[in-house]
């Protein structure tokens, strides 16, 4: 054993399966605490910082569903759980069609982790803070699980629980996210407040995503979600609907801001206070929709 | 460059010239070894046991279960260290209670003054086992209430931090100071302090005052006053490499340690001082360091690895974490400041006033009284009055940060003469001119100034294309800010070998930390007249050369830099000697020119200096040259910087969009890294002005131990930081260096908060600026940021 200066990661398993089944088995066993790794960015820093200790470490890089990237247009866009962020935002369809993604997986982290961490694993660390999950949410992505009683699906916005927790039962396995095909006249944007500008926990962060009706150039549809607000990343179902209907227009974001603040609760903490959060909310709702409207304007 | 006047050096070969640093190949390619890169066989691992509370009286401590644990070697807790202080069951001597605050700063005595305050160390066969181990030793504590701040510090029944040691008598002539010295309308109220169960003592550990001419006639003579309180927090030197420390203690009673710091021999005697042996008994052999700012010049690890390794007989080694270093080690103070200055109609200063309060942390000790030296030192006060307090708190004893004391008190003052000379309408720089100190001007201090460079870095700064460019815009603004450190000396000690194959060996004892091996070599080269890479600079041991004060006070350059030169002297008149030895000519007719030696007359007497030095062994031995010296005439330096900011009305978030350094340097021997200090200041200087602090919840307990939330900017928060070197040569010192190093983080935090409020019309008074603070700012002044010239 090294001597590292940081407190001592300690001993556990290290399995690296090539086949989901043998993943899911190796879950499944009792008695044993068992954690993925996928990118590792979240989970060796909490085992580095003793928040927990694991048994086994199941790495999920080697199975072929869970790094599949792949787009179509009826099917729309399929993210295995253990895709690195950068094969996100250098993949060209989703570049194009999914910017609420991309947007995402540019600022998770710096480049360096970028390079590893994983939108699947966003998901499951179920942070409050977690910077992919407004996107997912507003994306209306499909959650695609797989345990030992075998698969089911599941709407993002139902996936965290709590902080921390999600709604996995024991020995299930997050394989990939499934996003409709894109419509006409859509857009998304994801944003969030840092007192810095990389490195950074967001202090409130939202996304939206809008389509618009391509003769009146009205709001259609739209989706607002909200990170480190509330115990879990919340879906602003008023906000959204508020807007269905009316001109994209400030006095419109204004009305949708109002309705995500209500839906937002925040705590005080280190990164911030209650009042500030709040606020945040109204001033990101409206630049989330501002930028998710002209990119569904030029889509 | 901008020589104001003309050069005395400006035939220099190489001092000014930019050649590659003879450590940076090592560096780059990982193969320089630091603190923890040591190891040796049968090593032991150790752990330290940290308070978890702030305050608290330490009842008992049984280790026994911890003893117990397989692999466990040792522990140490302060019981096991000698206690010279004690003259009797209960008495202290005075004369050695320094010698108790260090020792129980490196481990805790009678009580735990801080959270992180180190408690026992553990030294076992692997870091799990040892880390285990804290978990079995059992502290009995009596929880106290915390003291976290100079206000309730001074309260009546704040509770004393150390009884018995600051009594009443001393403390009730500087509470009755503290109170006189209130300027109007203070929150500060130490008048009921000596009532209560503590009127014995109090937490005012220290108090200075220093006065020049009539300050009430000075106000009296103002046609403008302006006065402010202001409040800073405590934030951390932020080094990248953590404290480590490596100890052997060899049975015949000899000790070696390999630590970074930015100063062995002062980690050698402080080591000797807490561990109770001769200095002379200790060795510290210096590895590389990753930063120190002020914050590698005390003991933390050192005596406890060396006590862990008497009691096994074995190396130990402990690293802190960077947990550890937030909470265990020095960060810089927090304060409470209250300036006042006055000016006439025309912009000249009649008056100032400045009360300082720094905290000291856990032990007496801040720099206030630099401070206070500091804060009107850039001009010329016809009346003034300066008070520092040196207050105790519960947070960790604060350590020297760059330029200490200096910082907190420009950005009181710098913010005080910008409001002034808003309200006069003069140019702030124009005012700063009008006001300058220069040579013959004394300081409130006492001291004259001999030759200084505030005019010229203020005219520079003047016609600097950043100050003549427009920064026009909505939530847009300019500041400037000037800033004084007076740069240190010190004891210093070189030694050059001449080889045989021409090159000379230097061995210096300053630690490397700005990239002094090379700017040191260069003096070395110039004097010799071979290249800067022939010269091969190595720092030695405690026993490999004289005594070296530390790498600190911007001094190295200039103290060790003439060390260097003085040995570079010595060698040429030895290596002249033995050249008129050889041709059997008198050693006045033998010159050294461009590195080759030659008659006066006759031309066929010529030898290159590597030829000469293929000589030596033969010719009667080799040479070595050598300087022990401690100079003085170290120049003060002057710093003014220019920064245009943007803010976000609507989230509060600041962004500097361009930065200027115009600093007087004296003599630039190696401009990159004269340049790198000057950028390294600013954005240190700019991390506190935005986002470093310590979050402390109301048990003092330290929330924000990691770089995730102790938020140190990253390079993506930074345009380049520009920089322009002014050069008024510091007569002092043979090639005219004023130390760089320290002076560029006093400004930024006054010049951000200028600029501030030239962008939305907020005076800010409080550190950090951060996102949240100056949100709430802008509510209270009614919301939207102004345009500005509103």
């Amino acid at each position: 054993m090294d001597h590292i200066g940081g407190a001592a990661l300690r001993n556990f398993k290290y399995f690296s399966p090539t086949t989901l089944g043998e993943a899911i088995r190796l879950m499944a066993d009792q008695g044993i605490s068992t954690k993925i790794l996928a990118g590792g960015t979240d989970i060796l820093v909490q085992l580095r910082s003793d928040r927990f200790q694991v048994d086994r470490l199941i790495d999920v890089k080697n199975i072929p569903e869970m790094n599949e990237l792949s787009y179509s247009t009826t099917d729309g866009l399929l993210l295995g759980a253990a895709v690195p962020c950068y094969k996100i935002y250098e993949h060209n369809d989703v570049r194009e069609m999914y910017s609420g993604v991309v947007d995402a997986a540019f600022i998770i982290g710096g480049i360096q982790i970028q390079g590893r961490a994983t939108i699947g694993g966003n998901l499951c660390n179920a942070s409050p803070s977690a910077d992919a999950i407004p996107s997912l949410v507003v994306l209306s992505a499909i959650c695609l699980i797989e345990g030992p009683n075998g698969r089911r699906e599941l709407a993002v916005e139902e996936f965290c629980t709590g902080p921390g927790k999600n709604a996995l039962a024991p020995g299930e396995i997050l394989v990939a996210l499934r996003f409709p095909p894109t419509v006409a006249s859509s857009g998304a944007h994801y944003l969030r407040f840092i007192p810095r500008n990389e490195m950074d926990i967001a202090v409130a962060g939202v996304g939206a995503w809008v389509s618009l009706d391509e003769k009146t150039h009205r709001v259609k549809q739209a989706r607002i979600a909200l990170s480190a607000v509330g115990p879990t990343p919340i879906f602003a179902k008023e906000a959204s609907e508020i807007l269905s209907g009316l001109d994209p227009n400030e006095e419109s974001f204004e009305l949708a801001a109002q309705a995500a603040q209500k839906a937002a609760s925040p705590i005080d903490d280190m990164r911030g206070t209650v009042r500030q959060r709040v606020h945040l909310v109204g001033v990101l709702t409206k630049r989330a929709l501002r930028k998710a409207v002209n990119r569904a304007k030029e889509s | 460059m901008n020589n104001m006047e003309a050069s005395k050096f400006e035939k220099l070969r190489f001092v000014g010239s930019r050649p590659i640093r003879h450590d940076g190949l090592e560096k780059v390619t990982g193969q320089a070894r630091y603190g923890a890169d040591i190891s040796f066989p049968q090593m032991l691992y150790g752990k330290i046991l940290r308070s978890p509370y702030a305050h608290a009286r330490i009842k008992s401590i049984d280790f026994s279960r911890a003893l117990a644990l397989e692999g466990v070697q040792a522990v140490v807790t302060s019981s096991d260290f000698p206690k010279p202080w004690l003259t009797d069951e209960t008495g202290i001597d005075s004369k050695l209670i320094n010698i108790k605050f260090s020792s129980n700063n490196v481990l805790a005595g009678e009580k735990v003054l801080y959270k992180g305050h180190a408690v026992a160390g553990v030294a076992a066969s692997n870091a799990y086992i040892a880390e285990k181990a804290l978990d079995l030793i059992d502290v009995s504590y009596e929880i106290l209430p915390p003291i976290l701040d100079v206000m309730q510090a001074i309260k009546v029944n704040a509770g004393i931090i150390h009884e018995g040691m600051f009594p009443y008598p001393e403390s009730g002539l500087i509470a009755s100071e503290f109170n006189s010295s209130l300027i109007s309308n203070s929150t500060l109220d130490m008048s009921n302090h000596h009532q209560g169960d503590d009127s014995k003592y109090s937490n005012i550990a220290g108090y200075y005052i220093q006065e020049i001419g009539d300050i009430d006639k000075g106000f009296m003579d103002a046609d403008v006053v302006v006065e402010r309180e202001y409040n800073t927090g405590s934030v951390h030197q932020g080094y990248i490499e953590p404290h480590s420390a490596t100890a052997i203690w060899n049975r015949d009673g000899k000790v070696t340690i390999w630590c970074s710091s930015q100063g062995h021999f002062g980690m050698r005697d402080q080591t000797a001082e807490v561990v109770g042996i001769p200095a002379s008994d200790i060795k510290v052999i210096p590895m590389e360091i990753g930063g120190g700012f002020g914050g590698k010049t005390t003991v933390y690890l050192e005596p406890v690895v060396a006590m862990l390794s008497k009691k096994t007989g074995r190396p130990v080694k402990i690293t802190m974490t960077r947990q550890e270093v937030f909470e265990g080690t020095g960060p810089t103070l927090g304060s409470y400041m209250k300036v006042k200055i006055g000016a006439t109609k025309d912009g000249m200063i009649t008056a100032a006033q400045a009360l300082l309060a720094y905290e000291a942390g856990a032990f007496p000790g801040s720099p206030v009284n630099m401070g206070a030296q500091c804060i009107f030192a850039p001009y010329d006060i016809p009346n003034g009055k300066v008070e520092g307090f040196d207050i105790l708190v519960n947070k960790p004893k604060v350590a020297a940060y760059r330029a200490p004391g200096a910082p907190a008190a420009a950005f009181a003052g710098e913010t005080v003469i910008d409001e002034l000379s808003c309200k006069l309408n003069i140019d702030p720089l124009l005012f700063r001119l009008k006001n300058s100190a220069k040579e013959g001007t004394r300081r409130i201090s006492g001291p004259v100034f001999p030759r200084i460079g505030f005019l010229e870095t203020v005219e520079a700064s003047r016609i600097h294309p950043h100050y003549l460019s427009d920064f026009g815009g909505p939530n847009r603004g300019r500041g400037v800010a000037a800033g004084f450190w007076f740069n240190g000396s010190g004891p210093s000690s070189v030694i050059v070998n001449a080889n045989a194959d021409g090159t000379v060996s230097l061995i210096e004892g300053s630690p490397d930390i700005g990239g002094t091996r090379v700017a040191v070599a260069m003096h070395v080269a110039e004097v010799l007249g071979i290249p800067i890479a022939d010269v091969h600079p190595s720092i030695g041991d405690t026993d490999s050369i004289g005594f070296t004060s530390m790498t600190g006070g911007s001094s190295v350059a200039f103290k060790t830099g003439w060390a260097a030169y003085q040995a570079a002297q010595d060698l040429k008149a030895q290596m002249i000697e033995r050249a008129s030895d050889i041709w059997d000519v008198e050693a006045g007719e033998v010159n050294l020119k461009d590195g080759k030696f030659n008659h006066s007359t006759n031309q066929d007497l010529q030898m290159d200096f590597k030829e000469l030095a293929g000589m030596l062994n033969a010719t009667g031995g080799p040479i070595v040259g050598r300087a022990a010296i401690n100079p003085g005439g170290a120049g003060a330096a002057i710093s003014v910087h220019i920064v245009d900011v943007e803010v976000d009305p609507e989230t509060g978030k600041l962004t500097i969009l361009r930065y200027t350094v115009v600093q007087d340097v004296g003599k630039a021997i190696h401009p990159d890294y004269v340049e790198g200090q000057m950028q390294g200041g600013a954005v240190q200087g700019i991390g506190w002005a935005l986002n470093e602090e310590y979050i402390f919840d109301k048990e003092g307990v330290i929330k924000n131990p990691t770089f995730l939330d102790y938020r140190m900017p990253t390079s993506l928060d930074l345009p380049m930081i520009d920089t322009h070197i002014v050069e008024v040569n510091n007569p002092g010192h043979p090639y005219g260096v004023r130390g760089v190093g320290e002076v560029p983080i006093v400004p930024p935090m006054a010049a951000i908060a200028n600029a501030i409020n030239s962008a939305v019309g907020i005076r800010m008074n409080t550190l950090p600026m951060s996102p949240p603070v100056l949100l709430e700012a802008l509510w209270a002044n009614n919301g939207a940021g102004k345009v500005y010239g509103d």
